[in-house]
């Protein structure tokens, strides 16, 4: 393999991590934006929609009901979290609520540890088939169903957000939430979506790479700061921003992991995230001089 | 005021005399870990509860000045003195460096930050194996000793350690009592009416946070030299956590908090290690902690001013007299 299809190939796992990531700093920045929380629970959905689905399989529903049931559940967790730990706390600080979706993260993650055990689990590839050859590269069928359920996730959101009413009402939100209010839209309903939402595309997120990664009871942490990593580098309150952060991590990510050691992978993240915060917290795509 | 007087003479004759009455080891070195945590704990208090901050990262600093000690002292052949200091100044400068940019915006990036760091402090804990002995971790730290005083039975750290709570209360009692405290209490409850009022809010909320690192790198010195071994499985994430839980168990912006928020805490993480393998054949130390992120989640839902605001119960509300 010469050098350029190797390139090439590192650029398809950047691609395919990225649309993970890019998922996850989606659903944070948008629940951030209409709910001023900074949900560091966010990573414990992904965890437990992979693990639910891998169950749901297992007991033999057919993947793509295990799929679709996974999602309902995980979504409907994060409403009825939303409900019972962060709607009560509203009127609180932000400091008070950032600690709450800590405690709730470690509570989810014990409830995944009780469930499942340490053991990993997994699904089987979404279809069966040899690697694709593209330029040079193989790639794995898997990638292109994340790829593409990426693409399609995108895509309805990016529906939502510009042709519906509710859509245009989280926009509203995500712009300004005051003025949002002001103008009749209900905090508490969003709220309640923005979460719901979020356990969706995250257990989606963590369905689809189940195949490729494995599924384990912690694997929500270390993405759920990879999602913020993201976020940092679009800029907390900027979608477009978020979704390309993820990109923009993950390539950096696989790119980087051929120079440092396999111990030191997920430090190319924190360092990227604290260099955004300290160097430029506005993030990339901010328009200079914007104050946060 | 004499009411307040005899109060603090009798916890301090209580905790001069506790050790007469205490026979195991194991008893001494709990209450020897709560006074190290109460120092931590005290800082992370001043920063969320005066500062309005929070820090995921505060087992990192911790950590650092643990390391700081065992590499001066083993390595370097440091005397232990110079040792414990820099274990001070080490997590200081970090925390300066990570504080500056971070804190002049007004959303809670620290707490981003300070998770970003304290993960990325472990890991490197666990990598830089030519320098922190990786996961194994390093021995060989010598015993702390004073002017020809070594501390090196459990009785002597106790006291040690317990007088240092002591100081740092008293230190602190005259911060919040200070221009500083007040000022601070200010940017809690609004910061753009203290910043109106000529307060430099991003300055003091940095101060508070230094401060905060400051204490967990004393903490972490102290710890260095009574365990004499360091390794990086103490100063992750969970115990970042941890350190957030007593601090908003105690209460935050309360003087009597931290002690109370870190006894409650290592004591009930103490029954829960006897208690939980009962419950659940073979089960780890992975599973103490859900509980506490349970009662974490609980308590900001619940009652988010923690359980030391029921000692200010007893006292009547009053105005703090202007200066």
């Amino acid at each position: 393999m010469d050098l350029s299809s190797q390139l090439l190939q590192l650029l398809f796992s950047g691609l395919t991590l990225g649309s993970i990531y890019s998922l996850i700093a989606l659903a944070l920045v948008t629940t951030f934006n209409i709910t001023g929380v900074l949900n560091l629970a966010q990573g414990e959905f992904v965890a437990l929609g992979a693990l639910l689905a891998a169950s749901l399989y297992t007991a033999g529903l057919p993947l793509a009901a295990a799929f679709l049931v996974s999602v309902a559940l995980i979504a409907a967790l994060g409403a009825l979290v939303e409900r019972a730990a962060i709607y009560p706390a509203r009127e609180s600080s932000a400091l008070t609520l950032i600690i709450i979706t800590v405690g709730l993260s470690i509570s989810l993650r014990g409830l995944a540890l009780l469930l499942w055990g340490t053991d990993p689990v997994s699904l089987p590839a979404f279809s069966s088939g040899g690697p694709l050859l593209v330029g040079g590269a193989s790639v794995n069928l898997q990638t292109l169903w994340i790829l593409g359920m990426a693409a399609v996730t995108m895509a309805v959101l990016n529906i939502f957000f510009e042709l519906t009413y509710t859509g245009k009402a989280v926009r509203a939100c995500v712009i300004n939430r005051t003025a949002a209010l002001l103008v009749g839209i209900n905090p508490g309903a969003m709220s309640l979506m923005a979460f719901a939402g979020s356990g969706a595309i995250g257990a989606a997120a963590g369905i689809f790479i189940t195949p490729v990664t494995l599924a384990t009871y912690d694997m929500g942490f270390m993405l759920g700061v990879k999602g913020f990593v993201a976020a940092a580098i679009g800029g907390m309150h900027n979608i477009r921003g978020a979704v390309l952060g993820g990109f923009i991590l993950g390539i950096l990510e696989v790119y980087s992991a051929g120079l440092v050691s396999s111990g030191l992978k997920d430090a190319v993240a924190l360092v990227v995230l604290l260099a955004m915060l300290m160097l430029r917290p506005e993030g990339l795509l901010a328009a200079s001089g914007r104050k946060v | 005021m004499n009411k307040k007087i005899a109060l603090w003479g009798i916890l301090i004759l209580a905790f001069a005399l506790l050790p007469l009455f205490i026979k195991s080891n194991y008893l001494l070195g709990v209450l020897i870990v709560i006074g190290l945590y109460t120092i931590i704990v005290i800082g992370l208090g001043i920063l969320m509860g005066y500062a309005g901050q929070v820090s995921f990262g505060h087992a990192a600093f911790f950590g650092m000045g643990s390391y700081t000690v065992a590499v001066l002292t083993t390595a370097c052949h440091w005397p232990t003195i110079p040792a414990l200091i820099a274990s001070l100044i080490l997590p200081g400068l970090v925390a300066a460096i990570i504080g500056g940019p971070t804190l002049k915006l007004r959303e809670l990036y620290l707490a981003l930050a300070t998770l970003a760091f304290g993960i990325l402090v472990h890991i490197l804990f666990n990598e830089l194996k030519g320098i922190t002995g990786g996961p194994s971790g390093m021995t060989g730290i010598p015993y702390l000793s004073i002017g020809g005083l070594v501390f090196d039975r459990d009785i002597k750290f106790y006291y040690l350690v317990w007088v240092t709570v002591l100081l740092v209360s008293l230190a602190v009692h005259n911060l919040i009592h200070s221009r500083m405290g007040r000022a601070m209490r200010a940017i809690r409850e609004s910061e753009h009416a203290s910043e109106t009022s000529g307060i430099d809010t991003a300055g003091l909320k940095l101060q508070a946070f230094v401060f905060s690192a400051v204490l967990a790198g004393l903490a972490g010195g102290l710890y260095a030299f009574y365990v004499t071994f360091v390794s990086p499985s103490p100063f992750g994430f969970h115990t970042s956590v941890q350190f957030v839980l007593m601090a908003v168990v105690g209460g935050l912006g309360t003087f009597w908090g931290p002690l109370l928020g870190a006894g409650l805490v290592v004591a009930l993480g103490e029954v829960l290690r006897w208690a939980i393998p009962l419950v659940i054949p073979g089960a780890g130390g992975e599973y103490q902690i859900i509980f506490f992120g349970i009662i974490l989640m609980l308590i900001m839902v619940i009652k988010p001013e923690g359980l030391g605001a029921i000692t200010d119960l007893f006292k009547k509300p009053r105005v703090e007299e202007v200066q």
